[in-house]
């Protein structure tokens, strides 16, 4: 019976709170809020918004900051699956993919701003030899204005991301042999998985695109952290007016959150339209019949970019680990003259709390998703209605939407209704925020696993005499256990990774690992930057070291359970 | 474990939209074993898949199942009373092989270890209680997984091309060795497979499906 409810019981949870948010952005972006005696409407809100000074210019870096960081990462991970061959290296880099999907996008941002910094490790290596100089430069690459640092810096989170996406939706195409034919047919590797492979994988993974689109279009920390300032990106100036002492800005902001909605909109059908022009493209160039032409440099580039972008993010974190060591470092010096264990020492006593709440948030929205996901699951499986085509698009649709809705259009929302109900900020807010962002990630870990689970093993099970419930305890669940303890690992890195709904919903009296090392970037303190950023980065892997190794742990003697069962 | 069981299937007929798979009617005595041959797609794993109570939603079945004379078309799987075994000897590889053993064994059963212990000395495993199932070979897990069915006291058995994936030398001591032991127990058995051969050593009597 409880089980029937679990589908239902998640779509409410997602969509419920969305649809909420929403309504409450567009009301008092008309001018109505009577908690704030705006009790008529009007279109004043708009007028203000639209008389802030570089608006159109934020609007215009959050629009193209979208569209280009989709682009990119989608053509580097395309090219790096085109051009992948089994080499050592590619097995490398598909090892990979976890742990830089688990590192938190703002731990990601700093690795990458302590990089390409005009006194960040790439000028201190190339100088003074390359460059002559002696002390650094008087360059704006971190935070420019034209978001270039900040599209890099979401390009690296966003690779891993899409590469685990298709990597998981690779085997249901069975590229292996598609590549085997067109090679029969004289096409060169990489030229003939672009054109057999590529144009079947991207509608599977059309949905996390969009994600991707909606996220970087609208994102706030990595925007806090490498965004352009003077104007910054307009999620980043909606919520300073939200938070502005003057609480009649209210209004603007919610106008603001209404207007970030249509950029983010704008953003995929954007994107929609140049899908169907490259669609003829390609066509055009697959019809063509070109089996050799440009072989080389497709091939060069696919492993190339993807190495560059790995790279990045790991000299950036151990970057981070560098500054949150370093004693005194004149500028050209490529590493500091000594280290020093002050700026951990003076930043222990503060992270005790925030790190305490980091874990009880994470661990708690967690608990509840995966809970929820298998009970959902689970019901489909015992009443045998698997999602057919049709639904399947639907309730996946209803899945994605706290991914592709912009979080600071409806979040803002949801904090009007929770205050008019009169909820305090507290733990549970916030753990209920994080869960509409945790249960969706952990629904789609947990649910590839769960389908292609062998049904034979239950059936047996049943008519060994095991009660169904039975048949889930003690069959299902153990030879589950592994990937159930990776959608773990994936929830908690999803919450622990939370800005937004923890500043808002927290109304900032919940503090975290991230949003405290967030609240650093505008204060420029390297070393503390560092210590906060390598916590927040390792934190993540603390859940996916335990989903490795328990499982390793406990069928220590079970060799059919190494591998999935 | 010398029941005498009776297992009816009364005007089966199972039917996908408009058409129909199958048709049947049969009783099956006790120790007895009913071969269903027929090529891929004429419907054989669908017929075990109803009389296990696995149907998927797409099929519509009429008739009667009567096990032992009560009518169990309607119960769920696991309160028929009927096992299965299949191609795959699918021992559960997070137990041991005493552990799969005891999975299936009813609770009321009496000195259970001993009881394991006992099994696996007929199959010539003793001792293997604490192994892990994936450390045996092929015909021992296969022996295991009869036991394990065996042992959870079923009233009749399903029988899916339980065969088809040993090794020529092994599957004709298989065949022996199942046959055997469901005639021993006086269980119904209800074989679905595509090699004759099946057919011949079970000895019972003999359906033929069309596509």
């Amino acid at each position: 019976m409880i089980l029937r409810l679990a589908p239902v019981l998640i779509v409410t949870l997602l969509v419920g709170p969305i649809l909420a948010g929403l309504a409450m952005a567009v009301l008092p972006a008309f001018g109505y809020l009577p908690a704030l005696g705006g009790d008529t409407l009007g279109l004043a809100p708009w007028r203000q918004l639209v008389a802030q000074p570089g608006l159109w210019r934020s609007v215009a870096v959050s629009f193209t900051s979208g569209l280009v960081t989709t682009a990119v990462s989608l053509v580097v991970v395309l090219l790096f699956l085109a051009s992948a061959t089994g080499s050592r290296l590619d097995h490398w880099i598909r090892r990979l993919v976890s742990p830089l999907l688990s590192i938190p996008h703002a731990a990601a941002a700093f690795g990458l701003a302590f990089l390409i910094a005009p006194s960040g490790l790439v000028a201190r290596l190339v100088s003074p030899g390359l460059t002559g100089w002696e002390r650094p430069p008087d360059l704006l690459i971190v935070q420019d204005p034209w978001g270039l640092s900040l599209m890099a810096g979401l390009i690296i989170k966003e690779i891993p991301f899409l590469l685990l996406m298709s990597l998981a939706a690779l085997p249901q195409l069975d590229p292996e042999r598609r590549v085997a034919i067109a090679r029969s047919l004289g096409y060169r590797p990489t030229i003939a998985w672009l054109k057999v492979v590529a144009p079947a994988l991207y509608p599977l993974i059309r949905l996390p695109v969009y994600a991707v689109i909606a996220y970087a279009t609208s994102v706030v920390d990595v925007a806090l952290i490498l965004g352009p300032t003077l104007p910054p990106t307009l999620s980043v100036s909606i919520l300073t007016w939200f938070n502005d002492p003057d609480l009649s800005r209210r209004f603007m902001a919610s106008a603001g959150a209404v207007l970030q909605l249509g950029v983010t909109a704008a953003a995929l059908a954007t994107w929609w339209c140049l899908e169907c022009l490259a669609t003829r493209l390609i066509r055009h160039w697959i019809d063509r019949g070109g089996r050799r032409h440009g072989e080389k440099p497709l091939h060069l580039a696919g492993k190339g970019l993807i190495l560059l972008a790995s790279l990045i993010a790991f000299i950036g974190i151990a970057g981070l680990a560098l500054y949150s060591v370093a004693g005194f470092w004149r500028f050209p010096d490529a590493l500091p003259q000594s280290v020093t264990t002050t700026h951990w020492v003076r930043a222990l006593p503060s992270l005790a709390g925030p790190a305490s709440s980091t874990a009880i948030i994470a661990i708690a929205s967690t608990l509840i998703a995966v809970v929820l996901a298998l009970a959902a699951l689970e019901n489909e499986q015992r009443t045998g209605r698997q999602p057919a085509q049709g639904r399947l698009l639907s309730a996946l649709g209803l899945l994605y939407l706290p991914l592709i809705v912009p979080q600071i259009a409806f979040l803002f929302g949801l904090v009007v209704v929770m205050e008019s109900l009169g909820t305090r900020p507290q733990h549970g807010l916030v753990i209920f925020g994080h869960l509409l962002f945790v249960l969706p990630y952990v629904f789609l870990s947990l649910s590839e696993a769960y389908r292609r689970f062998d049904p034979r093993w239950t059936r047996l099970a049943l008519t060994l005499g095991a009660s169904r419930n039975a048949a889930f305890w003690r069959v299902r669940l153990p030879l589950l256990l592994a990937p159930m303890l990776t959608a773990c690992a994936v929830g908690l890195a999803v919450s622990i990774g939370q800005y937004l709904p923890t500043q808002l919903l927290g109304a900032g009296r919940v503090p975290t690992v991230t949003t405290e090392a967030v609240a650093l970037a505008s204060g420029g303190n390297r070393r503390a930057i560092g210590v906060w950023a390598l916590v927040q980065a390792s934190l993540p892997l603390v859940g996916f070291t335990i989903a490795i190794g328990l499982p390793r742990l406990l069928w220590s003697n079970r060799r059919g359970m190494r591998g999935t069962p | 474990m010398n029941d005498r069981h009776h297992l009816a299937l009364e005007q089966i007929r199972i039917t996908l939209g408009e058409v129909t798979l199958l048709e049947l009617d049969a009783a099956v005595g006790p120790g007895e074993v009913l071969t269903v041959m027929g090529p891929s797609g004429s419907g054989k794993s669908t017929l075990l898949a109803f009389v296990a109570g696995f149907l998927a939603p797409a099929f519509q079945a009429t008739g009667r199942i009567r096990l032992d004379g009560r009518d169990i078309t309607r119960l769920p799987a696991e309160r028929r009373g009927i096992g299965l075994l299949f191609q795959d000897p699918l021992l559960f590889p997070h137990l041991s092989v005493a552990g799969n053993l005891r999975f299936g064994m009813p609770r009321s059963t009496p000195d259970r270890s001993d009881r394991v212990e006992d099994a696996l000395g007929e199959i010539g495993l003793a001792g293997f209680g604490d192994r892990d199932p994936a450390t045996l070979s092929g015909g021992q897990q296969a022996r295991v997984a009869l036991m394990r069915l065996l042992l959870s006291a079923p009233c009749a058995v399903l029988l899916d091309e339980p065969f088809a994936k040993l090794d020529t030398h092994l599957r004709h001591e298989m065949r022996q060795l199942v046959f055997s032991r469901l005639h021993e127990a006086g269980l119904p058995s209800l074989l679905v497979t595509h090699d004759r051969e099946d057919a011949e050593d079970a000895g019972g009597s003999l359906i033929q499906l069309s596509a």
